[in-house]
């Protein structure tokens, strides 16, 4: 079983972190797994995507363009990569930022308020995290041990206290 | 009364230098200071390319001949890794002033605690006497047979008055060996650089106004009078800059 | 062994390169290998050695050539036009027989090309690296894990050979996290207690030390050279490695090296589920090239596929290792294009039963 994940939406959500969080699960659940951004000019302000592999084989190319798991921040992003998604894949929206609607009826698509939700919660900034929730309700991809312990290694012990709000916001992403 | 004799760190050997060559004076002159401060051992010297090339013959404490211009960069590789060592560079005017020119300003701008000897004859000697950054304004070389045009190949640089800008510089001063006096002048400068760089107080230059009679066409007496005559005007003599940087 | 944990490619070679005892680092700022610089100015202070910022690549590589011959452990990582311009003190150091290690994350080209991951420099690094007769020891690692293991047996050979070592990776390769796992060995940054010819002061102890390149006699200097490549030969028969997986039965080899081969390795195992004899033989080291184990692993094949992210240029060295004796193909993008393992498998399709 391979996950091809793909993290679209504007620099500075959170895309590349998010990205790191999955690669973690993946680590710790004892998966191959490979974590691989976009970088250069679009870095600043543009649109930033980050391509997570996580599987029971070596990973061959790191790079997602047909991803099975797609979840995006932004309308260029959705408009860029709703179609490359796989069939019976899923798509993750923050319709608080994407006005379109789907139309393919071979995938899944679940819409989700992200940010409006994280600003309404006292999450701010962590609209990426609620999605990742979501994400993990509609998948099952992971242990909430795992979660723990995924948080626990990214995110550096000076800011630890960023340890419990990044949980709260998975738990309200799963709630959705 | 001391008897005069070849300093230990001056190799035993002839060197290549045409006859009037100023290189063997300066060589003396830097072999004497690293004999008198003891530190022959700990000391390695870079050469350039240009008629210095193989001076790496020429001194008896270890030595690395580097490419062309890059002697500083190479400098600051061995006193990163050694910074207890003594590292000097000797370079031309070509190798120092225009294909090397980004590597002894940002040499100089770190303040890289090195010593840098600059001989300046106002031309490619070992090439054939081709213009230098450093030809004057009307000097026929090889590559401006009408003399140099300053509306055609600009302006001579002065590296000692350019490096003076610069914080991480402790010592820029300029020298000429053309008699006993000046000679006992170079070699205090000389000194001086070693001794700022023992007390890691940042980077030194000391530029040597040298001859060239071969590719000046002049009698090696000729050549010094022209030092005196038109170098000097040009690129006066002094310390332009003394001071530690740390 | 440590925890494994996630680390990008260019971080992860930066501290295998501060545990195979790299004291100093000289680096210029290019995208996509500026976090090998950004890693190393963090390191270097806090275990005692040196990372200096150059002014350019041209004086970068010059401080290595000036570090290395004071023996010291010394790399310099840059990214293709960067190495461009390293290409003259490369050969210097090899022209003086000094060890140190070079790092090429390359991306698209010629001229300032792109930023996208690329194989375009293979025929610089293997075959003019500089001027002169001489040949570098080049690495080309396939994972973020490897990129780690390849640093200490660069810096060994290099030390062994008294050569310059390379490793070729590219932008996919130094930007991707992947679990990576160090030993627990402390680090002990080099010395040059066992370089004798080192110049780093003769402490009155020995004879001078000359590092140098220049033999202005041609028999002195044709004698150095032949000197020098009786050891390329010895290079050549010891350390020439390459890794063959299912290529015993295979009808259709394909040979494909760095991040591309992990694409074509994908592409060869789609190929035996649906039936195909498909195998792969991905040169670990590209000089030496692996002349002997490529002819092992076609010895079956009826023809040989080589995909490179480039317009081809590795495949001339296996037209050449295999003498012309199987009809070899080739599949490519290039321009910072990743081929697709599907794109490759297409192509594998389209071969088979041909010969």
């Amino acid at each position: 079983m391979t996950n091809q994940i793909l993290l679209a939406g504007f620099g500075g959500q959170g895309i590349l972190f998010m990205g790191k969080l999955l690669a973690y699960f993946g680590l710790y659940d004892d998966k191959e797994v490979s974590w691989l951004p976009s970088y250069g000019p679009e870095m600043r302000g543009g649109t930033c995507n980050c391509s997570v592999c996580i599987s029971d084989d070596p990973i061959g190319s790191p790079l997602v363009d047909e991803p099975n798991i797609l979840i995006v921040m932004n309308t260029p992003s959705y408009d860029k990569f709703i179609n490359s998604v796989t069939e019976g894949g899923i798509a993750i929206i923050d319709s608080s930022l994407i006005e379109s609607k789907c139309d393919r009826t071979d995938i899944s698509c679940f819409y989700v308020p992200a940010t409006t939700l994280a600003n309404e919660n006292g999450l701010k900034g962590m609209a990426n995290i609620i999605l990742l929730g979501k994400l993990l309700k509609e998948t099952g991809l992971t242990s909430p041990e795992t979660v723990k312990k995924a948080m626990e290694k990214v995110i550096p012990p000076k800011r630890a206290n960023l340890i419990e709000t990044n949980l709260k916001a998975i738990e309200l992403g799963m709630s959705q | 009364m001391p008897e005069f004799k070849r300093p230990h760190a001056l190799a035993d050997v002839t060197t290549h230098y045409c006859p009037g060559c100023t290189h063997g004076i300066v060589h003396r002159l830097v072999s004497e200071v690293i004999d008198e401060m003891g530190i022959e051992g700990d000391t390695v010297g870079i050469c350039p390319v240009g008629c210095s090339v193989m001076a790496y013959d020429y001194f008896e404490c270890d030595m690395i001949e580097a490419a062309h211009g890059r002697a500083p960069a190479v400098a600051t590789g061995v006193k990163r890794a050694n910074p207890d060592k003594f590292v000097f560079t000797y370079q031309g005017d070509g190798d120092l002033a225009a294909i090397g020119t980004a590597e002894i300003v940002h040499a100089a701008t770190r303040g890289e605690n090195i010593t840098v000897i600059f001989i300046n004859n106002t031309t490619y000697g070992m090439t054939g006497g081709q213009m230098a950054p450093t030809t004057l304004p009307g000097q026929i070389t090889q590559t401006t047979p009408y003399g140099r045009n300053t509306s055609v190949e600009g302006f001579p640089v002065r590296v000692c008055e350019m490096l003076s800008q610069l914080s991480g510089v402790a010592l820029a001063e300029r020298v000429t060996v053309i008699d006993p006096k000046n000679i006992n002048i170079a070699k205090k400068a000389i000194r001086k650089g070693f001794e700022f760089q023992k007390n890691k107080q940042g980077f030194s230059l000391i530029e040597v106004l040298s001859t060239c009679p071969t590719n000046w066409g002049k009698t090696p007496i000729e050549a010094l009078q022209r030092v005196k005559d038109e170098m000097i005007p040009y690129y006066p003599l002094g310390v332009y800059k003394e001071g530690a940087v740390r | 062994m440590a925890e494994k944990s996630l680390m990008k490619g260019n971080e992860a070679l930066a501290e295998a390169a501060l545990r195979a005892g790299c004291k100093c680092f000289f680096g210029y700022p290019i995208t996509p290998q500026t976090e090998i610089s950004a890693y190393l100015s963090k390191r270097m202070p806090k275990v005692g050695g040196t990372f200096l910022q150059a002014e350019s690549e041209v004086a970068a590589i010059n401080m290595v050539y000036g570090c290395a011959s004071s023996g010291i452990r010394c790399m310099t990582s840059s990214s293709s036009p960067g190495i461009s311009l390293k290409t003259e003190g490369i050969s210097y150091i090899a022209g003086a027989d000094l060890p140190c290690v070079v790092i090429n994350v390359q991306r698209g080209g010629p001229g300032l090309g792109g930023i996208q991951p690329s194989q375009a420099d293979y025929w610089q690094v293997t075959h003019a690296l500089g001027h002169g007769d001489f040949h570098a020891l080049v690495f080309a690692p396939a994972s973020v894990q490897e990129m780690v293991d390849t640093v200490t047996k660069a810096f060994d050979l290099s030390d062994e050979f008294r050569m310059p070592a390379v490793i070729l990776a590219d932008g996919l390769l130094g930007q991707m996290m992947e679990p990576v796992q160090f030993d627990d060995a402390e680090i002990k940054l080099s010395d040059a207690s066992n370089k004798p010819w080192a110049a780093n002061g003769h402490g009155n102890k020995r004879k001078h030390n000359i590092i140098n390149s220049l033999y202005l006699q041609p028999d002195q200097l044709e004698d150095k050279v032949v000197e020098r490549f009786k050891r390329y030969e010895k290079v050549k028969a010891e350390h020439s490695e390459a890794v063959a997986d299912y290529c015993d039965d295979a009808e259709t080899v394909v040979i494909a090296y760095g991040s591309t081969a992990r694409l074509a390795k994908s592409a060869v195992e789609a190929a035996r589920k649906s039936g195909i004899k498909a195998g792969i033989i991905r040169p670990v080291t590209l000089w030496p090239f692996p002349v002997k184990q490529i002819q092992k692993a076609c010895e079956n094949a009826k023809n040989v596929l080589v995909v490179e992210m480039s317009m081809g240029q590795m495949i001339d060295d296996v037209k050449l290792a295999l003498n012309c004796s199987k009809p070899v193909e080739f599949y490519g993008r290039t321009g910072g294009i990743i081929p697709k393992p599907a794109e490759i498998l297409a192509k594998i399709k389209e071969m088979g039963g041909k010969d």
